[in-house]
């Protein structure tokens, strides 16, 4: 066992971990964070998606030793009490998801997305995206969110 | 999918890894982990201990050599994307990054991991062939560099020994280059790549995919060197080329892909 500790949704936690850990098990199963959904296990679909030290990672392909002492947000990690970050709020309003399996990667995708080119065009988002697999909406109405929630100033 | 069970070494230093690695048998370098580690849930990779190298920061960095530039082999691929001195000096490496993997993939995974894994369908090891870029490497008998043309000796196989580290990796100043890929969706693994390039004076050509190992396209070259045009050159691409036949496609479509994404890379160069 490894001892890891590491800041997730501002609050400092500290475990000991074996070193194949993967950082979604650890969010899930040994935190109880399971807003970070695993799909398809491949580093292919995003379902997985968090922010480690501020930027997208699939957390089904980071060892949890490897983010030791990194910085994690996790979709727990985005509202502010009762009220949505601008991201969550976007999809909401823009119907961005439809059973929702894929949604906290690809509100989590926008985050990062949103930090390094706060005014993409369509054609950016779409690119951007590519990590994330959604096979209910079409990806029409998640654009048109992150759309919204880059004119929302998120 | 859980990896079988491995030890775990986070190195302090280029040196400490060296030791690291001679200290078990089937020790196994992890840099950002985006190939290795999909490979370990596989278990397809089962090494006994990982010796982390993401650590050193002193490995990650892009910096003007004169004629030359030097890239630290930790270099995230989205830093390469967005690095100025790249964009100036080798745009060619920062475009053909910008189309590995996706966004999360970009933010973790490294060039010198890329290229050591040498996956014969990678995107970066087939520019870095066709740049003739050279490829330094630390053991215990200390540095040597590796051309990138004797680097890639089969699949998944380099000329790196086993307590060898991938430093830096150095490529010529390039003012025209272009990598094109052909992917059946976003995110695939390219079914063919080719890299063109103008490397003091002469048209270099590189295939992914197309082999064991990213091969360069000689008789499209030799054809460039005497006269021949984009199309007429590009129709030699497959020569001397041993493609695949997986579920992205067959050997002969292969060899059709090669010779339309060749002209189409001459074309733009």
């Amino acid at each position: 066992m490894t001892n890891v500790a590491l800041t997730v949704n501002g609050e400092r936690r500290e475990a000991d971990v074996e070193p194949r850990q993967l950082l979604v098990y650890f969010l899930r199963d040994q935190l109880g964070l399971k807003g970070t959904n695993v799909g398809c296990d491949t580093s292919s679909c995003g379902a997985c998606t968090v922010l480690l030290d501020g930027e997208s990672v699939k957390s089904c392909t980071v060892l949890a030793v490897q983010a030791d002492g990194g910085d994690v947000t996790t979709i727990e990690g985005l509202a502010a009490g009762d009220e949505l970050h601008p991201v969550q709020q976007a999809f909401q309003e823009q119907h961005g998801l439809q059973c929702g399996f894929c949604t906290p990667g690809f509100v989590m995708a926008t985050v990062s997305l949103l930090r390094e080119n706060p005014s993409p065009s369509e054609e950016e988002i779409r690119h951007a995206l590519e990590g994330n697999l959604c096979r209910c909406t079409g990806y029409h109405n998640i654009v048109r969110a992150v759309e919204a929630a880059a004119r929302a100033g998120a | 999918m859980i990896p079988a069970a491995f030890g775990y070494h986070r190195a302090a230093s280029v040196d400490d890894a060296i030791e690291a690695l001679g200290r078990e048998e089937d020790a196994k370098l992890l840099a950002g982990g985006h190939s290795l580690i999909p490979a370990l849930k596989l278990r397809i990779a089962r090494p006994s201990v990982l010796v982390d190298v993401g650590r050193i920061d002193e490995l990650r960095y892009v910096r003007d050599d004169g004629d030359r530039i030097a890239i630290g082999a930790l270099t995230r691929h989205a830093q390469l994307v967005a690095d100025p001195v790249l964009e100036r000096g080798c745009a060619v490496l920062a475009r053909t990054a910008a189309l590995v993997g996706d966004p999360q993939v970009r933010h973790r995974g490294t060039i010198g991991g890329s290229v050591a894994h040498a996956d014969p369908a990678s995107d970066l090891p087939t520019v870095l062939l066709a740049l003739d870029a050279d490829l330094v490497a630390r053991g215990p008998d200390g540095e040597r560099t590796i051309a990138a043309s004797s680097f890639f000796t089969g699949p998944f196989e380099t000329a790196l020994a086993p307590r060898e580290v991938l430093t830096e990796i150095r490529v010529p100043k390039v003012e025209r280059g272009v990598y094109l890929k052909h992917t059946r969706r976003a995110q695939d693994w390219a079914t063919v790549g080719v890299a063109a390039a103008v490397v003091g004076g002469s048209t270099q050509v590189a295939l992914a995919s197309m082999g064991p190992t990213p091969l360069r396209a000689r008789a499209l070259e030799d054809a460039l060197a005497n006269g021949a045009d984009a199309a007429e050159a590009a129709g030699r691409s497959a020569e001397g080329t041993e493609p695949p036949s997986d579920v992205a496609g067959g050997a002969e479509y292969r060899a059709h892909l090669a010779q339309v994404y060749a002209r189409r890379a001459l074309e733009q160069l």
